[in-house]
């Protein structure tokens, strides 16, 4: 269990695994994530998102940026190695649009840097369930979009590629085209998944139009089962757990300023020890 | 011996590392009797007819009786006794609050009229186990199985039991299980087994290579520990039974879910839940120096909020993390705090100041969002409540502010919703517990039974224990009524 099938470098510090995990894979639904682990003893435990799933062959895959100590670890892992943990799926799966006997709609997707990766099985989903999917990627340039293949499967011509120097796609901010398709007034849900302050951008966006706008959250998170209480978040001035609670929320109600001082509170100590890591790598 | 002649043996002091020195760091406070030590304070027991400590033992140990086998040198003896009702005693015998307890009840006690004169049951207990577990791993080497597992199991019964969560209720319900010959399995969702006793109690209280002992003695039983397995969501609890072949369940996923006060800034950066704070110092290792990938959040000026044993260890780890003030502020007085007198006279003695009627009003933040203070009200007991503690109530503009960059809140776990939220048909309460049969602990769902904190609320570890006892019992009888296995 755990050991690593497949794995692609996907740009400079973006990495694809496929894992063996048969229990997640048979269990995951669109919008769940896991908790992993690269050291037993001394690891520390770190929430990902799950892209991907192959129940049959029993994998799941992650796509990953090497931020902190433990993703740089992780991206030193290659094919036959193991990982000391995976735990999941966890969190409360993506209410899907029209899977509940409500009237499929438009829904549109906002994808930032890798969030569009846990955005690839909600959007297989809400395809499924007969909704209209349009596809909002956004990336710094053309060598950071993941998955586009995958999502242009999906979207089909409701794709659009937003890049921060116009190096594939439109040059400008996903939240363009957002408010565009909010002005034309056919957009019944948006789901945002990415970096938090898209994603607080993204609400803001949405939030004139009154479009129902759910946000996808990656605090900080020690258990992942409701224990520790690390994840929480203000929403709607209420404190809620994204592991247990989430980790999706109405992004309208969102203390998006709290959450962003929340994700900083460990950033010194982050920071020294992805150092120490890299300094490590570069010894080898 | 003479009733006069026990009376007149001195109370055995626990041999303690200096406070000072220990304060600084994570090894055990109390040091353990010698053997002369227990056998002098096991003379103490007056051999008295009523037996007044077995009830107030939640588990009713024959504590006279293993107090005079502990009196006679014979301490395998003892520990016999012991465990014919009780699983875990070096834990029990070090984290039991005994003085509430066995010892609250202890005749020496009433006739020295002192509770503090009482047998010190549980330090005897604690020695005869701990003796036990040094003398087997000297005989069999390093990882010697716990005593627990001496017991030879039954012949198999060919019936599966699953045991969800591996905290004192579980360890001990899968014990029972395994020795009455199933097949039992048991479900941790954290990467190390133990539940409350590794994440949650410090080294310094319990050394964690006593619970690592005891789930060793359950792997030596033959129970199967799953890590890494979070039920209701890498499985539902129904599909255990329905699709994976388990004849019963058995819940024992504690209090996890912790309670907040409710308070303006309470979010700030800088506020940690006690779960939070001690699970990354005790299973995630921030007080290993060999180095640790999770980050640790070095309060210079810490106030705890609580009064109870995880507030005592919220800011005792709190200064063995570096801490250089550490305030515990509890709306009650002292006499109402829940936590074992002992842990508050340790903490006491290593420096934590005690701000007792004294709660938070609100969490003051800087620009950062990071906590630079805690407004404070002061409080004066009025009238009794349900409890039948006297409540404190706020003195209107008593408005003051402690100057501090952490608080860590330890005001209690209420229960963690993932498994009832999950299981369709579960049984819970207003306060989200599992409601069960009190005889043999079976819930709504047959076959599926509970026990431990997310029956009871926030308790003690020998109550779950007693609790996961009377539960094994239940699952005994059940699946021996459900006839032979297929």
């Amino acid at each position: 269990m755990n050991c690593i099938k497949e794995k692609r470098q996907l740009s400079d510090n973006v990495f694809f695994m496929k894992i063996d995990a048969p229990l997640i894979a048979r269990e995951r639904k669109a919008g769940q994530f896991i908790i992993l682990m690269v050291d037993e003893e001394a690891g520390e435990r770190i929430p990902l998102t799950i892209a991907d799933a192959d129940e049959t062959a029993g994998t799941i895959s992650i796509i990953f940026q090497t931020v902190g100590a433990t993703t740089m670890k992780l991206s030193r892992l290659n094919v036959g190695d193991s990982l000391a943990a995976v735990l999941g799926p966890l969190g409360r799966p993506t209410d899907i649009r029209g899977a509940n006997g409500e009237k499929p709609g438009h829904v549109v997707c906002v994808g930032g840097g890798i969030g569009v990766a846990p955005m690839h099985p909600i959007a297989q989903a809400l395809k499924a369930a007969g909704n209209r999917v349009t596809i909002i990627m956004g990336a710094r340039n053309k060598s950071l979009f993941v998955m586009e293949d995958e999502m242009r499967r999906i979207a089909g011509d409701d794709l659009i590629l937003m890049t921060d120097d116009g190096s594939s796609g439109r040059k400008g901010l996903v939240t363009e085209p957002l408010k565009e398709l909010c002005e034309a007034g056919a957009v019944d849900e948006v789901i945002a998944i990415g970096p938090p302050i898209m994603m607080k951008f993204c609400a803001l966006a949405t939030k004139p139009y009154g479009v129902k706008t759910v946000a996808s959250l990656n605090t900080i998170m020690i258990d992942g089962t409701g224990m520790c209480g690390g994840c929480r978040v203000s929403v709607g001035g209420k404190t809620k757990f994204v592991c247990v609670d989430g980790p999706e929320f109405d992004a309208h109600q969102v203390d998006w300023d709290l959450m962003l001082k929340r994700m900083g509170a460990f950033k010194p100590q982050e920071t020294a020890a992805r150092d120490h890591i890299c300094n490590l790598f570069k010894g080898i | 011996m003479t009733a006069k002649e026990r009376m007149a043996i001195e109370p055995q002091a626990m041999p303690e590392q200096d406070a000072k020195v220990r304060a600084r760091n994570m090894n055990e406070v109390a040091l353990g009797y010698t053997a002369e030590m227990a056998r002098r304070e096991a003379s103490r027991c007056m051999q008295c007819a009523a037996k007044p400590c077995m009830q107030g033992c939640p588990v009713a140990i024959n504590i006279p009786g293993f107090l005079a086998k502990a009196a006679e040198g014979d301490f395998e003896g003892a520990l016999a006794i012991i465990r014919e009702t009780s699983l875990l005693p070096a834990v029990c015998g070090r984290v039991c609050p005994q003085e509430k307890q066995c010892q609250k009840f202890c005749t020496m006690g009433k006739l020295l009229k002192d509770v503090d004169k009482a047998v010190a049951i549980g330090r005897v207990e604690r020695f005869v186990a701990d003796l036990a577990r040094e003398k087997a791993a000297q005989s069999a080497g390093k990882g010697a199985p716990a005593p627990s597992a001496a017991a030879a199991p039954a012949a198999r019964t060919g019936k599966r039991v699953a045991v969800v969560g591996s905290g004192p209720a579980s360890i001990t319900c899968a014990a029972d299980c395994a020795r009455a010959g199933h097949d039992v399995t048991m479900f941790e969702a954290f990467h190390k087994a133990g539940g409350v006793l590794v994440y949650g109690i410090p080294e310094f209280r319990l050394p964690k290579a006593i619970v690592q002992n005891e789930i060793d003695g359950l792997k030596a039983l033959g129970v199967k520990v799953e890590l890494n397995y979070v039920v209701g969501r890498t499985r539902k609890l129904r599909d255990l039974m329905d699709k994976d072949g388990f004849d019963a369940v058995f819940v024992g996923t504690g209090a996890g879910l912790p309670k907040f006060m409710d308070i303006e800034g309470e979010n700030l950066v800088g506020v940690f839940s006690a779960n939070e704070y001690l699970t990354r110092a005790n299973l995630m290792k921030a007080y290993d120096e060999k180095g640790h990938d999770t980050p640790f959040w070095h309060g210079r000026r810490v106030a705890v909020l609580g009064g109870g044993n995880v507030a005592m260890d919220a800011s005792r780890m709190a200064l063995r993390l570096g801490a250089e003030k550490v305030y515990l502020v509890y709306r009650r007085s002292e006499a109402e705090m829940p936590a074992r007198k002992e842990e508050v006279h340790h903490a006491k003695e290593e420096g934590v100041e005690f701000l007792m009627l004294q709660n938070a009003k609100r969490v003051l933040g800087d620009d950062q969002g990071r906590v630079v203070g805690l407004e404070c009200l002061k409080y004066e007991l009025g009238e009794p409540d349900a409890s039948g503690r006297r409540s404190p109530v706020a003195i209107p503009g008593s408005e003051f502010t402690l100057d501090v960059d952490t608080v860590v809140v330890a005001v209690g776990n209420a229960s963690n919703p993932l498994i009832p939220a999950t299981t369709e048909g579960l049984e819970v309460n207003k306060r989200g517990n599992i409601v069960v049969n009190p005889e043999t602990n079976m819930t709504s769902i047959p076959g599926v039974f509970a026990g431990g904190d997310i029956v009871l609320g926030a308790a003690t570890v020998i109550l779950a224990m007693g609790e996961g006892r009377r539960a094994a019992a239940g699952i005994n009888a059940y699946l021996a009524g459900k006839g032979s296995a297929s």
